[in-house]
């Protein structure tokens, strides 16, 4: 400022300068304030209170463990616990209520709704995929097509029990035989009984196609288990074969390789690893996915 | 021994300290218009802050009370006839903008107007020194009690000011977390120490607060802290007011009777008689007539200091004023003073305060009373059913932003012979699924809608119809219905 009057206040001679000039910019010293100093000096017995109250130095095996022997483990056991205890009234009321009364509660449904979900992604989107979409043999679950039922008390015995899971004897096990494997059928008949098994959903057959025999075929074979129109028989299992869904495929050389091998998927009778409130909510999810009977 | 063959100009400069200790200031009090205004703004300013917490405000009977209540376990914030929802920020942004576009026109008039008369710091600090000059004494009194070693009469007035400090500090704390509960109740569990320990925690750190920066750090809050002063010296033009030493008429100073002897023979004699009082009084220890400063949070009290000055010797007054840099210049070549208060910044700042108010009061006023939204189930996107049919399914989330509880209908538009199902829903109303929502709360449910796979390759478009059964109101989301053929 040129018009500052007071030529001793200038700040350069007041504190100095560094003595840097870069082309005639200079650096004032102007000396930090005391307090600074001070508050540096406390962050540095802080560093060295740290050090001694939590988990700090490492050693050659393992590492100094701090005047109260924190670990991040047990902060994780413990808020877990918390946790489990913060859910504790509204699980023992889903152990309490029956799986109806579950569906029909706004309160529970939304809660075993988002604890289905949890539990689903953890332990059966491996199979049945994120959105319980299903692969090729493994089934989805958000349709209306339910090979062991779909009501809410179906799909929780499935749940519990599995299916063709040697290790639980309520399992449940009935299975396709192998009629090509094990030379039940020839392989025309097993031809013939494909293509007849693709018009019983109206899908187009090749001109050549002996659905006569098809049709024998079936009766005599198939329609025991999977009903006489194809409409499929869910106390054993047997997939519908009159509609628009295919566990493995619509495909003719699919239904064949099907025929030909028989057997059917597996899955874990899960009351072995999961709590009853649990697979509860599971099987409330599972059926509000929209396919629910 | 060799001799040094480089030569160092500050070798004999004695070394400079690296930590300088503060020096401290002892303002002495002034009377005077900026000290009357000063006074008056603390008043409002605290009885506002100290007493806002207790006003009542009737929303009926699901809602808090308290007029202005920020209720974190329940993510709501009220402010009068005003109720936030978390997803509702952006009025804060709009509440942070208008801030800084007032802080930037005070600035573009009349420099750090809110440094100087309602910054919390300042606030907080004036009253604080006004408990220091009641305990202690004046400027005079202090210093020469400070210069003395410690003895029992000086403790006692320490021990009083920093015990009445203290209890302001603590009531400051106190009343902060009355804003976030409601004040009357808590009030009473704190009192039976009944309260939550976050409640004792935020008091006893803002108490803390209070006290250093208030009545310890004070100015140098605004020295070191702010950030602020830093800004406005970058922001500031020559057309703004600030509180200035008018050099051209101070100068050359000199004392009083020489000053008489001077305009006697006619020769040049400033008006400032060098007294030190603008000094004296000033809170962050500047000499504003060494021209503007960064520790100057422009109070004026250095003009009251200085009027009282000029009065007394029979100069005209305000040798100190809020003047602009244009203006001393133009005195010194003899020109009129000029204020240009329309300048394209202030134009600039009034016309974003009028447009980002406007559009908050218009979204204000025409905020919904239940808001809807729709998320697609991305996996899977569709689900072919046993029949052929189409099944999408959408997690809809009503949130019902008045105090009683409502039914709603849903109904989707776009689709022929849509089917709608809203899983856990509640019974058909004229052929529509309904679903009830509490009291300002929000529900999320899963709904399904289920149609005849159209082969079309573009999805259809739907709006999701959320219908208030009673008035009739309405609110829309939009998503789309995809099929095997639609999804890209
Ligand atoms: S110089 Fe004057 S206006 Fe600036 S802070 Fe000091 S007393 Fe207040
Ligand atoms: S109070 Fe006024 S007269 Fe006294 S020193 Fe300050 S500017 Fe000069």
């Amino acid at each position: 400022m040129t018009n500052r009057p007071d030529t001793n206040l200038d700040p350069r001679k007041a504190v100095g300068t560094t003595g840097h000039d870069w082309d005639g910019i200079e650096e004032l010293n102007t000396p930090l304030p005391r307090w600074w100093l001070w508050t540096f000096y406390a962050t540095i017995l802080w560093a060295l209170a740290y050090w001694v109250v939590y988990p700090a130095i490492p050693l050659a095996t393992s590492f100094t463990k701090g005047m109260f022997g924190w670990t991040s483990r047990e902060q994780v056991v413990q808020d877990l616990d918390g946790l489990k205890t913060l859910r504790g009234p509204m699980t023992a009321k889903i152990e309490a209520a029956s799986l109806q009364d579950i569906a029909k509660t706004p309160e529970l449904l939304s809660f075993a709704r988002a604890q289905g979900a949890a539990a689903f992604a953890v332990n059966c989107s491996p199979c049945h995929g994120a959105g319980a979409q299903g692969f090729k043999g493994y089934p989805n679950l958000n349709d209306d097509d339910w090979l062991w039922g779909g009501s809410l008390d179906a799909i929780h015995t499935t749940l519990q029990h599995g299916i063709r899971w040697d290790a639980d004897k309520d399992t449940r096990a009935s299975m396709m035989p192998a009629f090509g494997r094990d030379g039940i059928l020839k392989p025309n008949e097993i031809s013939a009984v494909a293509d007849y098994v693709r018009t019983l959903s109206a899908l187009p057959v090749e001109k050549d196609a002996d659905l006569k025999l098809g049709q024998k075929v079936f009766t005599e074979n198939c329609a025991a288990c999977h009903g006489e129109k194809g409409e499929g028989i869910q106390d054993v299992g047997a997939p519908k074969l009159n509609d628009k869904v295919w566990l493995y495929g619509p495909e003719k050389v699919t239904i064949m390789e099907r025929i030909t091998l028989g057997g059917g998927g597996q899955m874990p009778a899960w009351s072995q690893r999961l709590d009853s409130p649990t697979i509860k909510s599971l099987a409330v999810y599972v059926h509000t996915l929209g396919g629910g009977q | 021994m060799s001799v040094t063959s480089s030569f160092d100009p500050h070798l004999d400069e004695p070394e400079a300290p690296l930590y300088a200790a503060r020096k401290k200031i002892y303002p002495q009090g002034v009377s005077g218009i900026f000290r009357r205004t000063k006074t008056v703004l603390l008043i409002i300013t605290l009885s506002i802050y100290y007493f806002l917490p207790f006003i009542r405000w009737d929303r009926g009977p699901n809602a808090p009370n308290q007029a202005i209540l920020i209720d974190i376990p329940h993510r709501r914030a009220y402010f009068f006839f005003i109720e936030i929802w978390p997803q509702e920020v952006y009025y804060l942004t709009g509440l942070l903008i208008l801030a800084a576009m007032a802080l930037f026109l005070m600035n573009a008039m009349a420099g750090r107007v809110w440094c100087g008369y309602l910054c919390p710091q300042t606030v907080w600090t004036d009253l604080f020194l006004a408990v220091e000059r009641l305990i202690e004494g004046d400027r005079r009194t202090r210093i020469n009690r400070d210069a003395e070693p410690m003895n029992i009469e000086k403790f006692s007035y320490k021990l009083l000011k920093h015990a009445l400090w203290l209890l302001i500090a603590w009531w400051t704390g106190g009343v902060w977390v009355l804003y976030f509960a409601d004040a009357p109740t808590l009030v009473r569990d704190l009192i039976w120490f009944e309260a939550g320990p976050v409640a004792y925690i935020s008091i006893m750190t803002l108490t803390f607060t209070t006290y250093v920066f208030a009545g310890l750090m004070r100015e140098q809050v605004c020295l070191y802290m702010c950030p602020w002063p830093r800004i406005q010296a970058a922001m500031t033009d020559e057309y703004a007011l600030n509180v200035t030493y008018r050099v051209d008429r101070g100068e050359p100073r000199m004392s009083f009777k020489k000053a008489t002897q001077a305009r006697l023979v006619g020769e040049p004699a400033g008006d400032c008689i060098d007294c030190q009082q603008c000094v004296a009084v000033c809170p962050t220890g500047v000499d504003i007539r060494h021209g503007a400063d960064l520790g100057c949070i422009q109070c004026g009290l250095c003009i009251d200091a200085c009027d009282e000055v000029m009065e007394k010797i029979g100069r005209p007054t305000r040798l100190i004023a809020y003047d602009t840099e244009v203006n001393i210049k133009r005195r010194k070549d003899g020109l009129q003073e000029i204020f240009r208060p329309i300048r394209p910044r202030t134009v600039l700042y009034i016309a974003i305060i009028i447009a980002v108010s406007v559009v908050m009061l218009y979204a204000l006023l025409t905020r919904a009373p239940f808001t809807v939204s729709v998320i697609h189930d991305r996996n899977p996107i569709f689900v072919k059913l046993s029949d052929g049919h189409i099944r999408n399914a959408y997690t809809v989330r009503i949130a019902n932003m008045l105090p009683t509880e409502r039914l709603f209908t849903l109904e989707v538009d776009g689709l022929h012979d849509a089917h709608v199902e809203i899983i856990g829903g509640e019974p058909l109303i004229k052929g529509r699924p309904s679903i009830s929502v509490g009291p300002d709360q929000t529900r999320e449910m899963r709904v399904t809608v289920r149609a005849i796979d159209e082969d079309e390759d573009e999805p259809a478009h739907l709006e999701f119809i959320i219908r208030d059964e009673v008035d009739g109101t309405t609110a829309v989301a939009r998503d789309y219905f995809r099929t095997p053929h639609s999804v890209h």
